[in-house]
């Protein structure tokens, strides 16, 4: 796959190259630039179709896909399966060939099983992009934190990142290990073993045991949601507990040698994983966060969009010249 | 992509066989853009004679991206003297408006956009290097329109070079060139060349 496109789909960051992530980002930064315009819009997209098929309940992600599809002129259409046809026991490839036969030319989905992007993606002829399958990935939002975490340094190659909380749960964690270690940074994990998957040492990464040591050793700390739609059985003795021990405070983040960058995907609880104050405090990059989701996800609809190598390969062969 | 291949043909010294023609040396250079500064003073002042109310309009350069940019840039420093007040400039980049995208596949990296103030009753006159198709400048007419309602739209290219597919002219232009359809016509600049120069380049590009 040339480095120059993404390929039909984007599942992903596990399948991607480093420079192909770097691709993704290089692209978002002039898509700041056009939600700061009087007019909000390009014409981009025009004529293209996109349907967002959300089987799990999302506001930032869908909110902010929809923005963006909107921002490069798409048309959009928002299905969501409370209902829908999903309820009557529909299947997910018979739901998608439907849309499909509808001549739609991109997917936009999010759903409880992992890989159901995947599954998608290989049945159907639309660009898929994966807003989250399961506890698998969730590729837009690690690249938002990838393009955040830029933003503020620099770079990402040689910063030291600990991904907090509810790992076991979170395609956020995984998709965000894979980007930061294909973009050459230090990768922690912190958490309760109950919420720590088997064998995630494996994976590259570094693991803590006590909050206080993870603030002493990183850069950042992302900070993820305590996952409770997920947990059926006693992951944790109690939400309190749960912040006494594993809370990132303003107390805890004053005891660092450096001030940290803080990230938290959304939505937040208050008061269990991170305490108001730093959620509302200096350090938070939060809300630069969810401005950057926009930009990164026009960044990836316009990529796959255009990410037609054999015909950009067949104009090359026409002789055409750069004005 | 195939600008960013001609680029960096350039940047190696282009070893490929053409004929490579000198359409303006440094000094012929020189010489077009003092009068390309020169009709931008006059087109702006008939502009604003032709304008009525009590606010004078004000001139605004808006550059093509890539070299556009930096055209505009040596004009306003050109033109200010002859008007005697500061000339506002910006750059557009007209990827996310082109209407090829399904069959080029998209730019790598998308240039910067940057309208310096509200164009709304301003003369503005768009800068480019070379003139072609009339597809770029189509799309950069649709571009400004989201920034604004301006006074009147100009356009100044330093080569025409023929060949138009839509029904676009130029009001400024430095040197007209009659080039075939293979042909390259290679604008070099100071500040990312490291020279100024007009070549033609004959033949298909490889």
């Amino acid at each position: 796959m040339s480095e120059r496109s993404l390929g039909k789909d984007l599942l992903g960051l596990e399948s991607l190259t480093a420079e192909q992530i770097t691709l993704i980002l290089d692209t978002a930064e002039p898509f700041k630039e056009v939600s700061e315009r009087p007019i909000k819009k390009v014409p981009t997209l025009r004529g293209k179709t996109i349907v967002n098929l959300f089987f799990e309940a999302s506001t930032r992600t869908r909110i902010s896909f929809e923005f963006a599809e909107k921002r490069l002129s798409a048309d959009t259409v928002n299905v969501a399966a409370l209902g829908s046809s999903v309820q009557k026991g529909e299947t997910l490839v018979d739901t998608a060939r439907n849309l499909e036969a509808m001549r739609i030319d991109m997917v936009v989905i999010r759903h409880p099983s992992s890989g159901a992007a995947q599954f998608l993606a290989e049945r159907i002829r639309s660009n898929v992009v994966n807003a989250g399958d399961g506890t698998h990935e969730h590729p837009t939002q690690a690249l938002l934190d990838l393009l955040t975490l830029r933003d503020k340094f620099g770079r990402i190659a040689g910063l030291k990142v600990c991904i907090c909380g509810d790992v076991l749960h979170s395609r956020v964690a995984r998709s965000n290990i894979w980007g930061l270690l294909k973009l050459g940074a230090e990768v922690a994990v912190c958490g309760p073993p109950s919420l720590m998957p088997l064998g995630i040492e494996e994976l590259g990464v570094t693991v803590f045991r006590r909050i206080e040591d993870a603030i002493q050793w990183a850069d950042v700390l992302n900070v993820l949601r305590l996952q409770l739609e997920r947990m059926h059985a006693g992951f944790i003795p109690s939400l309190r507990e749960y912040y006494r021990v594993f809370g990132v405070t303003v107390e805890r983040l004053e005891r660092a040698p450096k001030d940290l960058v803080i990230l938290h995907p959304g939505p937040m609880n208050r008061g269990v994983e991170i305490d108001s104050r730093v959620a509302d405090g200096p350090h938070s990059v939060i809300l630069h966060q969810v401005t950057n989701g926009v930009a990164v996800r026009m960044a990836v609809l316009y990529l796959l969009a255009g990410g037609r190598p054999e015909l950009a390969e067949a104009a090359k062969g026409k002789g055409e010249v750069a004005e | 992509m195939t600008g960013i291949r001609v680029l960096s043909n350039l940047a190696s010294g282009m070893t490929v066989a053409h004929k490579r023609n000198s359409l303006l040396d440094a000094r012929g250079f020189q010489r077009v853009l003092k009068r390309l500064a020169k009709e931008i003073a006059d087109f702006f002042k008939s502009t604003a004679a032709e304008m009525e109310g009590p606010e004078r309009p004000r001139l605004v350069l808006i550059g093509i991206q890539r070299r556009g940019v930096e055209l505009a840039e040596r004009l306003a420093r050109l033109v200010e003297p002859m008007l005697g007040e500061p000339v506002a400039t910006g750059a557009l980049d007209i990827t996310l408006y082109r209407d090829d995208l399904e069959t080029i596949g998209p730019r790598p990296v998308v240039g910067e956009t940057r309208i310096p103030e509200s164009l709304d009753g301003k003369c503005v006159v768009i800068v480019d290097d070379v003139l072609y198709t009339g597809r770029t400048v189509r799309a950069a007419l649709d571009e400004l329109a989201d920034f604004g309602r301006p006074a009147r739209i100009g356009l100044c290219v330093l080569i025409d070079r023929g060949g138009r597919e839509l029904p676009i002219q130029a009001d400024i232009v430095g040197k007209r060139v009659k080039a075939k359809r293979g042909d390259r016509v290679d604008v070099l600049l100071n500040e990312v060349d490291g020279r100024d120069a007009v070549e033609l380049v004959s033949g298909r590009a490889a």
